[in-house]
């Protein structure tokens, strides 16, 4: 993980002073930070507007339905940010959805708007479902407290619960945050020139490496600029219940705000769901005659021959940094842990590009390789495998393999036979996680594959980028199906409606 | 009585810096013998037991088992070659095995069917008959403790570590287990060391106990012994209620705010006592028993078979054990009268 960023920075430095003082302190590069930052800013807006409400009705209220509403709420996750940009853009113009249907022209939806809205309805369930945790943790008996001290709900609002959640609203926040900075496709298609855009076009079009490098270079420290603010923010904040006995929920009544909260609802997942799923098929209508079948079923076989292996090399990995970060805590084993955050935080294309000059200047045969490819997924997905292996391990007590010692047991086999079965079904989730994140993968996977190797991924984009909507469409149906497979995993362990 | 177990001058710190969590500890066990190790929490008697059975290195200090050094500063063998039985505090039961496969779990060298004998004799001696194929998580928790005791006990080891094996059982069951594991360890013969906060258990579970308190022993001894003649103020203390009595000593008798008192061995000059209130009684005053050491009643607590008296003395207040037949009010003139001598502390 560090030698690739060694190698970026080489390349970078390859520059003499003058030259990376000319590239660094363009016009060019302050637009595309302001590009990238306005796009941060507006997806968390918007994205703070659709996940306060909804997760307080769904987490505070007597409103009915609310598992199925949450469902619905986190299932936009399952879809891809360049298929919802795809929606959008198939959405209007001359040969789109609505003037195929209405025979309306409408305007294509594009540029900073398309951007926003497509990776909003992509990212806002992280934030939605942070929200909803601290809504759940959110002790009635503090507000009960405040108000018998005489707070008003204004008061209410602004003393208890938004201190309270700001710990659940950081972290939700931060996600979107790394998300934002490290979109290539919703970008892309929407031609809205963000600094991982602009990074991706410098790489593919003209070949300028330093300049990529620098770009690169802008991205991680933008990166680690917000992880080092999200860790102050959250420093020393402390607001878990200190007193004990059971919380008694008292959930509000809707009364007659039920209407209208459902509508609300319906407006987000009409937009967020039903339109990109409706698209998908509308455009399989169209187009599935035209789409060779034998094309999609090459690209899921080469994207599942690079996510496959790196799925099992993500969890070769994850068990022993699991155990030893677990079992051992220190200062290294902590650090080891943070450098396997920082792959997942590291904006895809930037990682990718340092893969490329790592392998360029140590392994030139690597170059091109599929192991390259299987090794770049399995480090920056890695976190994602990490997760479900720890918890894993919190379930099996060190005292287990303890009672195996004494039992006459050496140390690798108390392991083996007292630990290792506990794992088993973490290490089955860590392993669903990066295969399907893997297949779905599309700038690490556009800079490091093979010539020919296409995913499903890159025909998406290819054929979108092209605006050729019914040939994109089969592609993304398949994408929409693993993606849900996902999500259905990642409801199932993470969320205890 | 051979000796199985040595435990001589051990001593472990944390970190270098740190005080030492056990510092000089030293004990036998005895073949069949139940030994406890009794103190309050953080008086590092799981950290002493856990050296015994090699999860943790020794400082100072060594432990032998059957004469053979298992522990000291340059030398650790490792827990799995000890042949130690211990039984955690929380079970450790593993809970992706049924109950036979967990008492198998430490018998891989033995055939199948001598695996299979084995597994039957200790489920029918831990009263598990009929529950070999449920999963621990299916069991009560009394059910779930003898489990471990059972897959501790099933590969024979000579002696066996609990390390607070009844805490996590309520007070009915917890008696009703510790009586039966008591006979369980009694009929096959195994030597036992206990790990426990809760005197009565010690007490009433082990054959003799050592005390300790903030990383020491403070007395080795059998139950009797450490509860009537406790030797520092800390056992008087931790073992029952008391009075700490100052008092000048001679020869084998005291003077003190009760009045001159016999005690258990001979002292000169300045001693603290203690005396048990069930070895004290009451009588009404009168003129010839006085002598100017005489109370008051505080206040009582009727108990059903005893009471207990607080009395107010010139100085100091004591407790008071009596039968129910010995009956005061509140503000009664009465005069101590101690029924054993006290001991006097070091």
């Amino acid at each position: 993980m560090a030698l690739p960023v060694v190698y970026l920075l080489i390349r970078a430095f390859e520059a003499d002073a003058q030259q990376a003082m000319d590239l660094i302190f363009r016009r060019r590069n302050l637009d595309l930070l302001f590009n990238t930052l306005s796009l941060t800013a507006g997806v968390l807006f918007l994205s703070t507007l659709l996940s306060y409400p909804l997760a307080w009705v769904t987490a505070r209220t007597d409103l009915p339905f609310r598992k199925t509403v949450t469902t619905l709420a986190i299932l936009p996750l399952a879809i891809p940010g360049y298929v919802m940009a795809y929606t959008l853009l198939s959405l209007g113009g001359a040969n789109g959805t609505i003037f195929t249907l209405f025979g309306l022209e409408f305007p294509r939806i594009s540029g900073y708007i398309g951007a926003l809205l497509s990776v909003t309805f992509y990212t806002y369930p992280y934030l939605y479902l942070n929200l909803r945790s601290g809504f759940m943790g959110l002790d009635p008996a503090q507000e009960e407290a405040a108000r018998s001290l005489g707070y008003n709900t204004r008061q209410i609002f602004f003393n208890i619960w938004v201190p309270h959640l700001k710990p659940a609203y950081l972290s939700g926040a931060l996600i979107i945050g790394l998300y934002v900075l490290g979109d290539f496709g919703a970008v892309s298609l929407m031609r809205y020139e963000t600094i991982s855009y602009a990074l991706f076009m410098q790489y593919a079009g003209s070949y300028d490496r330093i300049y990529a490098a620098w770009l690169a270079l802008m991205l991680i420290s933008i990166t680690a600029t917000i992880l080092f603010a999200e860790a102050r923010l959250l420093k020393g904040l402390r607001l878990s219940r200190v007193g004990t006995g059971a919380m008694r929920y008292r959930n509000s009544t809707l009364g007659r705000w039920t209407g209208f909260v459902f509508a609300g609802i319906g407006l987000i997942v009409a937009s967020s769901l039903i339109v990109p799923m409706g698209t998908v098929l509308f455009w399989m209508t169209k187009g599935a005659t035209h789409a060779s079948w034998l094309d999609v079923g090459q690209s899921v076989l080469n994207s599942m021959s690079a996510s496959a292996p790196a799925a099992l090399l993500a969890c070769a990995m994850a068990v022993p940094l699991a155990y030893v970060s677990v079992r051992y805590p220190s200062a290294l084993s902590g650090f080891f842990e943070r450098i396997a955050w920082f792959g997942f935080a590291t904006p895809p294309l930037a990682l990718g590009l340092a893969f490329i000059f790592f392998s360029l200047g140590v392994a030139p045969w690597l170059y091109q390789s599929i192991t390259l490819l299987v090794v770049a997924y399995a480090i920056h997905y890695l976190a994602e495998a990490l997760g479900p292996i720890r918890s894993a391990l919190y379930q099996a007590p060190p005292r287990l393999e303890e009672a195996a010692r004494s039992l006459g047991f050496s140390p690798f086999h108390a392991f083996r036979k007292a630990t290792l079965p506990l794992l088993r079904n973490g290490t089955i989730a860590g392993a669903a996680f990066v295969f399907l994140s893997a297949m779905k993968e599309l700038p690490i996977t556009f800079m490091l594959a093979p010539v020919g190797f296409e995913s499903l991924a890159m025909n998406v984009w290819g054929y979108t980028n092209e605006a050729m909507f019914a040939d994109a469409a089969p592609f993304a149906l398949i994408l929409l199906l693993l993606s849900s497979v996902f999500v259905g995993l990642l409801f199932t362990r993470e969320i205890k409606p | 009585m051979s000796v199985l177990l040595r435990v001589n001058a051990l001593t472990k710190r944390f970190t270098p810096d740190s005080p030492p969590v056990v510092e000089d500890v030293s004990f036998d066990v005895g073949e069949n013998e139940i030994f406890a190790i009794l103190g309050p929490s953080g008086c590092g008697k799981t950290t002493t037991l856990r050296m015994i059975a090699g999860f943790e290195r020794a400082d100072k200090g060594s432990v032998e088992l059957n004469n053979l050094v298992v522990e000291c500063a340059h030398a650790h063998v490792s827990p799995d070659k000890r042949g130690v039985g211990f039984v955690f505090q929380e079970y450790a039961l593993f809970p992706h095995l049924s109950v036979a496969d967990n008492i198998a779990f430490g018998l891989p060298s033995l055939s199948k069917t001598d695996r299979k004998i084995r597994v039957e004799a200790m489920i029918e001696l831990a009263g598990l008959s009929g529950f070999e194929a449920r999963k621990p998580h299916e069991l009560s928790g009394g059910q779930q403790q003898r489990v471990a005791l059972a897959r501790a006990l099933a590969p024979m080891p000579k002696i066996i570590l609990l390390d607070e094996p009844f805490s996590n059982l309520d007070a009915v069951l917890r008696q009703s287990t510790r009586h039966e594991i008591r006979s369980m360890l009694k009929k096959a013969g195994l030597s036992a060391i206990l790990v426990t906060h809760d005197q009565e258990e010690a007490l009433s579970f082990a054959d003799r106990i050592a005390v300790m308190n903030k990383g020491k022993v403070e007395q080795i001894g059998t139950p009797e012994d450490v509860y009537e003649t406790p030797r520092t103020e800390f056992v008087a203390l931790f073992l029952g209620r008391t009075n700490l009595i100052k008092a000048k000593a001679r020869g084998m008798e005291a003077w003190t705010e009760l009045g001159a008192l016999m005690i258990d061995r001979p002292m000169d000059g300045d001693v603290t006592l203690s005396i048990r209130p069930e070895h004290l009684t009451l009588e009404r005053v009168n003129e010839s028993n006085c002598n100017g050491c005489c109370g008051t009643i505080l206040n009582r607590e009727f108990k059903g078979h005893d009471i207990t008296y607080k009395i107010q003395l010139q100085k100091s207040e004591c407790l008071v054990h009596t039968d129910n037949r010995v009956n005061f009010v509140a503000g009664d003139r009465v005069v101590v009268k101690p029924v054993e001598p006290a001991v006097v502390l070091n």
